[in-house]
This record gives structure tokens, sequence and C-alpha cells, in this order.
């Protein structure tokens, strides 16, 4: 069983839940850059939690199944058509062998997920095969999908009774090209004036095309500090805001480096990581709003119960069920 | 904060706890980030993650799922309170690292040299004599932040970093030394070359050095 990529799309690559165990060596996590619809897109296709899956942004890869198969497509502005029928994203679906795949954008795609039933088995680097290019390993040879490659996958023979599960709408993260995000301030919230505290927490940030899977550099109202940018380097939470010597702020995604020297006034709560994910570069406008620690993880918590309980089963499954 | 205060926790998020036991660089305070990495080892507590340690901090990293950042914060107070007496890891392994200095594989050397009014040979010696420290690894896989630099050598980073740096090469950045383990843009001073492979993500563990470990560079002849 496997995938046979007809054309990549834009930035695509293997992800799993992440590369864990090596942050000490400075080996990034990796990992999906909307944990939310990477785990919703796995769900869909019954796989286990961090199964690896494809990811792509704004511009969605074509591919060829080699035999019946399950597939379930979720993100923000994108599409899936099986041989030309078009299918929503959120949904799982049943693919013939020998059927194309086409991920369509649909107004302006952020990060898309395309989950296949048995998962992708390209052979794990330490651990993950999250692929990180910067140092060239994990996923296919550690690198972006090209046209031609194959993508070997179990087989999954009972998946196709599941065509049809969706997340219903009300259980996804409110999406927007204006999202209010929320982070806890700190660690080093003493470095910035207080002036400087309420320009961050007070106006709106342009997401800059300087975004990619490493991090999002923001634009607006300077962030001043009180005596300086830079710290002795200590080691960074996904999620960090960072502030160099230019006031702007540059929030640290998957790829990031595990260690830095740049003042952190606050970490995106991880509930929130997936709105600002989405974001479009030159367009979005990201408002922080600080919440507490525990106001962070509760939300995380709901988020993943949402998960858990949002996913709808058509009554179909019950009669395949039946008949066995 | 010298070595002996009490540490400072900080909150990074819902996920992770940063414990701060300095804030210069110092042998005996990063001592105490490596004591506390191995009471956590001991320890290993159900839904705690990877903790990644620096010059002077500890970032802990947790399931929020699992813990608030309050009960790792409590936790962590209570295993710091009999820190001291774990045995640590002061004298972690001595790894040696042979490096071709000079010419080719060490562009810089001259113009560091001439700063500091010493000769090749002097600066190589300079180099090569003290046991550094490897204080932690970040920037890219497997890079080593190293201290214990003679001062007489101590200069600060290239007022333009290069686009491309060899993998291997051993650099000086202000008070440290490093090497690149990997070819990648850079602004350390480059007064070398190894040829050993400092991260090989196929071996396992894929990096060559650890923090804790102690490094001697021993100086080689022939082409880098």
């Amino acid at each position: 069983m496997s995938l046979r990529v007809v054309s990549p799309g834009f930035y695509t690559s293997v992800q799993d839940s992440g590369r864990f165990g090596f942050q000490r060596f400075g080996v990034p996590v990796s990992g999906p850059m909307d944990a939310f619809a990477f785990d919703a897109a796995n769900r869909l296709a019954v796989n286990p939690p961090g199964t690896a899956a494809i990811e792509f942004a704004a511009a969605g890869p074509e591919l060829r199944t080699e035999v019946d198969c399950l597939v379930a497509l979720a993100g923000v502005g994108f599409a899936l058509e099986v041989d030309g029928v078009a299918f929503p994203a959120w949904m799982a679906v049943r693919a013939p062998g020998g059927a194309l795949l086409r991920v369509v954008a649909i107004d302006g795609g952020g990060w898309g997920y395309l989950a296949l039933a048995g998962g992708i088995h390209t052979p794990p680097v330490m651990g993950s095969r999250a692929t990180y290019t910067r140092a060239g390993f994990g996923g296919l040879d550690g690198r972006l999908l090209q046209p031609g490659d194959v993508l070997p996958s179990l087989p999954a023979r009972d998946a196709a009774r599941f065509a049809g599960r969706m997340l219903l709408p009300e259980f996804r993260p409110a999406y927007s090209t204006a999202p209010v995000v929320r982070v806890v301030l700190g660690p080093h919230e003493e470095a910035f004036t207080p002036a400087g505290i309420e320009a961050f927490i007070g106006s709106a940030y342009t997401l800059t095309r300087t975004a990619d899977r490493m991090g999002y550099r923001l634009e607006g109202a300077p962030i001043q500090h009180r005596a300086g940018a830079d710290i002795l380097s200590d080691g960074i939470a996904l999620g960090s805001v960072q502030v160099p010597g230019s006031g702007q702020p540059i929030v640290m995604m998957s790829d990031h480096q595990t260690t830095g020297g740049y003042t952190q006034i606050g970490v995106v709560a991880r509930a929130d990581l997936p709105l600002l994910a989405q974001c479009q570069p030159g367009v979005s406008q990201v408002r922080f709003r600080a919440v507490t620690p525990d106001e962070a993880r509760q939300a995380y918590i709901m988020q993943q119960a949402a998960l858990e309980r949002g996913i709808w089963q058509p009554l179909e499954d019950t009669a395949a069920f039946a008949h066995g | 904060m010298g070595a002996g205060d009490v540490p400072r926790m900080r909150v990074c998020g819902e996920s992770a706890v940063s414990v701060q036991f300095g804030d210069q660089i110092d042998p005996r305070v990063n001592a105490r980030v490596h004591r506390l990495v191995a009471a956590l080892r001991d320890a290993a507590w159900d839904g705690f993650g990877e903790a990644i340690p620096a010059y002077t901090t500890l970032l802990v990293q947790f399931d929020p799922l699992r813990w608030s950042t309050d009960e790792v914060t409590n936790r962590l107070e209570r295993l710091l309170m009999d820190l001291d007496d774990v045995p640590g890891q002061e004298s972690g392994r001595l790894v040696e690292i042979p490096v071709v200095y000079g010419g080719a594989a060490g562009p810089d050397l001259e113009a560091l040299a001439a700063a500091h009014g010493l000769t090749l040979d002097e600066v190589v010696a300079l180099h090569a004599l003290p046991e550094y420290r490897v204080y932690m690894i970040g920037f890219t896989p497997g890079f080593p932040y190293m201290g214990g630099l003679d001062d007489r050598i101590a200069t600060p980073r290239r007022a333009t970093p290069r686009t491309t740096i060899p993998a291997g090469s051993v650099g000086i950045a202000g008070a440290q030394t490093g090497i690149y383990p990997l070819e990648s843009p850079g602004g350390w001073q480059i007064i070398g070359r190894t040829r050993l492979v400092l991260f090989d993500p196929q071996r396992d563990p894929p990096s060559l050095l650890a923090p804790g470990d102690r490094v001697r560079f021993v100086p080689i002849k022939g082409a880098a």
C-alpha cells in the first residue's frame, strides 16, 4: 500500500506529532504547525494519535492511490477532490485504488493535513517521522516531497467503513484572519517596560511574510525593553514570543531552535497555536490576550475533549457493522 | 545571582517551567543545572517530558493534561531542597577533539592572532590548553557552547556573519568556543576544523557531545 505524489503542492512534507527526547542535543521537535487539524485528520482516518500524515501550505498536493483506502483532510482553506468529486475538509473519505486525490485551495489555504488510514511509513529518524528540512532528516530523505515520490503505508483493511465521519464545525477552533490569541505572560516579563507590555496585549500585530515552520515574525507597535533585548541563551518553549532589539515579536513555531538569546515576553496558549499557525502572511491581524497558566491549561483540556466528542459518525456505519 | 542562591522559577506557558540558578556563565551554576537534570531523571515522574539545560537554566517541559504549573513548581521546589545532596555530573566524560588549525581550515586565525598581538602558534597553544565545559547544546543540532576560553584569545563575533561555514569548523565568539556540526551560516571566528562528526541523525545518541561533557582540543597537522 502506498501513495504516489503526482504534484507536491507547496511546502509539502511528512509530519508526525514530533521528535521528542533530543532537544538537549539541539534537535527541534518539528511536527505539525496546526496540531489540532493534524490530530483531527488522524482521528477521522482512525489512526492512533501522532501517526505520520502529509502537511502542506497554501497549495495542496495531488496524489495517486494504489488500492482502496480511507483518507481525511483537515485544516483551513482546502477541499478534497477524489477523481473529480469534491468533499469538504474535516471528513473521512473513501478513495478507490488508482484514484487521483487533489487537495484544492479554497479562499486562501493555510496549513492542511491529509491523513491516510494506516499512516505514512517512511523510516523513523531518532524515533520520529517528522521532516526537519534545515538539517535534512526525517520524513522522506529529510526534504519536501517531489513529483514521483512514493509514500509507503500499512494496509488498513476495515477502514473504509468509517467513510463519512466528520468533525462537526462547532468543535473546531475559531480560525479567523483576525484572531484573538491567548498568551501567558513571561518568562521575561520584567525585561519590558509597562508601556511595552501594554503595546503587546493592547494592539494588533500583522503577520509578516517572514513566516515559516521555524517562526512567525509579527509587525506592529514596538515592544519596549527596560534594558536590552539580549539574555544568556536558554531553552525555548513552543509558542514563545521572542522580542529582539527591534521590538517586533517573533513567535517560535514547530521547527523552532531549542535555545535562544532573546527576551521572551510571553508564551502562546497551546490551544490557540492553531489560530496563529493558520494566519495568512501579509494579511492577518493578531491580537494577544493575557491569561493565567491555569486558564491556558483549561482551554487546552477543553480543546482535547472537543476533539473527542466532536466526531459525528454516519448511521450507515452501524448498518455496515450489522452486515458484518 | 550567584552559585549558591535560591533558584528562581519562571512559568513558560501552560506546558513548561524554567528553573534559573544564576545569571552568569559559571561552572558551579551550570553544575547545579545538571544536578537537577539528574534528579529529574531519577524521579522519572509520569507526564514529565524533556528538560533543556542551558548556561544557568533548565527548561522543564510537561504534559498540561496531566499537571498544572503550580503542581510542577511545587514538585520542583521539593526536588531542589535536596539537590545539593544528589551526586551530580561535575565531571562529565572527557572528549578529545583533533583539530587542524589555520589555513583553509581556520580562515580567521591570522586576523585573530594579529588582533591580540600573538603568533599563530601561541593562539593554537592557548586554545588547546584548557579543558572546556559543554554548557549547553543549541543553535543547530549538536552545536556545543563551551566555556573556559583563555581571556587572551576571547574575540567578538565577526561583524558580518559568513553565509556558509563548513561542518566541523571550530570557532570563537566572545569568551566561548564552539564547533559547527552541520554546514550553516554563522558569525563565529573560525580558527580550525575537526574531521570528527559532531552530529549524525542515524547514530545513537546522535550528538557526539552532551551537555556537561568536558572537551580538550588536540592540534594535528594536515589538510582539514
